[in-house]
C-alpha cells in the first residue's frame, strides 16, 4: 500500500526543521527513522499533510560525553546505539533494550529519539529511559526546553512535545557507584512487540541492594515504574527470596491493557515474573 | 514531485519522484529491478531487504526521497561479471529455498549480518536473520547456507 499524498520538507538544521513543522501546522508529522511512522502511512492510519524529513539534520546524530550524563541524539539510530561505546559504559541497559527492537534493518533505520516521541507502550525505550530518570531536550521557536522522562510520557502514543517542538536530544544521566542493568522482555515471536518486559537497574552496597530502579513496559497507557517493589527492595538482601518478595508488588499501581496478545492479569503475572528475573540478573545472581 | 540522485547497483540515477514513492517501489516501477519483491508489505517479512549505505534495509519501509544522495545495492547488484556473490552461490548449493520469495530478502539480510559477524553460529545466523520470514518455513538449509557462505568469505579475506 502507498501513503496518502503529502508536502514533503527535508531540513538541514534543528531551525529549518522548527520552521518547516511551524509552515506545517497541526497537519505536520515528523520523520525520524520511519520505522513506525511509514507503517501507520501506509495503512493510512497516519496521512499527514506535510512531513519533515529529519535525515538530513546531521546534528541530531551521534552520542557525546555531556559531563553528568550522556547526550544521545535524537536521529541516532537503533545500531548506532548498540555499537556506541560510551553508552555500553554508562548506560549497558539502553543498549541491551535496544538489541530487543524489531530486527536488525529496522534497527539501522529506526532512531532512539524517534521510538521514544512515539512513545508505544509496548516499545522497549520508554520503560528504560523512565528507569534512568532520563531528561528529554525539547526545542521549539522559543527556544529549548528540558523535561524529565517522568513528565515526558503523557498517555497512549502522546508525549508532552508540543506540536511545534522537536524532540534533539535525550539526556541520560551517568550512574554513580556499583550498578547493574538488566532489560528482561517477553514477546510472542522474535520480532514481536514486548507483551511486557521490564528494566532494572540496581546499585548493590555490601551486600545489599542500596537503590533500585525499575521500569515497566506495556503495564499502562505509559511506561511506569515499580514504585511499590523498588521502595520493598531498597535496603533488602541481595538474595533470591527478597527480591522474590519485592517482586510480587511489580503490577501494583499499574493499568495494563486486555488485547488479543494478553489478559490484564496475565500482563500483572508477566510484571511479577520478569520484575523478579530483572533484579535477579542485574544483582548479577 | 522531488528530484532524488542515488546509485543503484552501480549505476546513477536521478529522478523526479513523489515524496509518498517507496523505495522498493522506485526500485522495481522506475528503474525495473523487479529482482527486489514486496512480500508482506507491512515491513515484517523482509522480503524487500536491500542494502542502503550498505546497512540492510526493508525497502517498504524507505520512502525513496530518504534515499536520495544515497548508494544502494540490490540482489541483482551483489553477483560479479556474472559470477555469483558466495551468499548466492550456498543459497544455490545447499537449496537454501524452497518457492524462493523471501529468497532476494534473506541474501540481502544474511550479507549484511556477516559483515557485522564473520563466523556466525547458528543461533547467531537464526536472531541474525529475524527480520526475514520464510513462509515455507525452509529454515534449515537457509541457515546452513549462510554459515558455509560466511566460510566461503572469510576464506576470500584470508
Amino acid at each position: 500500500m502507498i501513503p496518502a499524498a503529502f508536502d514533503y520538507a527535508r531540513p538541514t538544521t534543528v531551525d529549518e526543521a522548527l520552521r518547516a513543522l511551524a509552515d506545517g501546522g497541526e497537519d505536520a508529522k515528523i520523520l525520524a527513522g520511519g520505522q513506525s511512522l511509514i507503517p501507520v502511512m501506509r495503512l493510512r492510519l497516519a496521512a499527514p499533510a506535510m512531513v519533515v524529513d529529519l535525515t538530513r539534520v546531521t546534528e541530531l546524530r551521534g552520542v557525546r560525553d555531556d559531563g553528568d550524563a550522556l547526550a544521545i541524539g535524537a536521529m541516532t539510530t537503533h545500531s548506532d546505539v548498540i555499537a556506541d561505546p560510551l553508552i555500553r559504559e554508562s548506560a549497558p541497559l539502553i543498549a541491551q533494550a535496544t538489541e530487543t527492537v524489531a530486527d536488525r534493518q529496522v534497527r539501522h533505520r529506526g532512531t532512539f529519539g524517534g521510538a521514544l516521541a512515539h512513545a508505544d507502550p509496548a516499545g522497549d525505550l520508554p520503560a528504560v529511559a523512565l528507569a534512568l530518570d532520563a531528561e528529554f531536550v525539547l526545542a521549539g521557536p522559543g527556544g529549548r526546553r528540558t523535561v524529565p522522562a517522568r513528565d515526558f510520557f503523557v498517555d497512549y502514543l502522546t508525549t508532552a512535545l508540543a506540536e511545534d517542538e522537536l524532540l534533539v536530544e535525550v539526556r541520560v544521566p551517568k550512574l554513580e557507584g556499583s550498578w547493574g542493568m538488566h532489560y528482561e522482555k517477553f514477546n510472542r515471536v522474535a520480532q514481536a512487540w514486548s507483551i511486557v518486559a521490564v528494566a532494572a537497574a540496581v546499585r548493590r552496597e555490601n551486600g545489599h541492594i542500596a537503590e533500585a530502579r525499575i521500569g515497566l513496559t506495556n503495564m499502562g497507557p505509559t511506561p511506569l515504574r515499580a514504585t511499590a517493589t523498588e521502595q520493598a527492595l531498597a535496603g533488602a538482601d541481595a538474595g533470591e527470596a527478597a527480591i522474590a518478595e519485592a517482586a510480587r508488588h511489580a503490577a501494583e499501581g499499574t493499568a495494563p491493557s486486555d488485547d488479543l496478545n494478553a489478559r490484564a492479569d496475565y500482563r500483572a503475572h508477566l510484571a511479577e515474573v520478569l520484575t523478579r528475573r530483572a533484579v535477579t540478573a542485574a544483582v548479577g545472581l | 514531485m522531488t528530484q532524488i540522485s542515488v546509485r543503484v547497483d552501480g549505476a546513477a540515477y536521478t529522478d523526479e519522484v513523489e515524496p509518498r514513492t517507496l523505495l522498493v517501489h522506485y526500485l522495481r516501477e522506475q528503474l525495473g529491478k523487479v529482482g527486489t519483491v514486496v512480500g508482506c508489505d507491512t515491513s515484517n517479512c523482509g522480503a524487500c531487504t536491500v542494502h542502503l549505505d550498505g546497512e540492510a534495509v526493508k525497502s517498504c519501509t524507505v520512502l525513496a526521497v530518504q534515499a536520495d544522495g544515497s548508494e544502494v545495492t540490490t540482489i541483482e547488484g551483489i553477483a560479479q561479471n556474472g559470477t555469483l556473490h558466495p551468499m548466492q552461490k550456498a543459497f544455490h548449493e545447499l537449496h537454501g529455498l524452497q518457492c524462493g520469495y523471501c529468497t532476494p530478502g534473506m541474501i540481502m539480510a544474511s550479507i549484511d549480518l556477516v559483515g557485522d559477524n564473520p563466523d556466525p553460529s547458528e543461533h547467531e545466523v537464526r536472531e541474525g536473520i529475524e527480520g526475514n520470514l520464510c513462509r515455507c518455513t525452509g529454515y534449515q538449509n537457509i541457515v546452513r547456507a549462510v554459515q558455509q557462505a560466511a566460510a566461503e568469505m572469510r576464506g576470500a579475506q584470508a
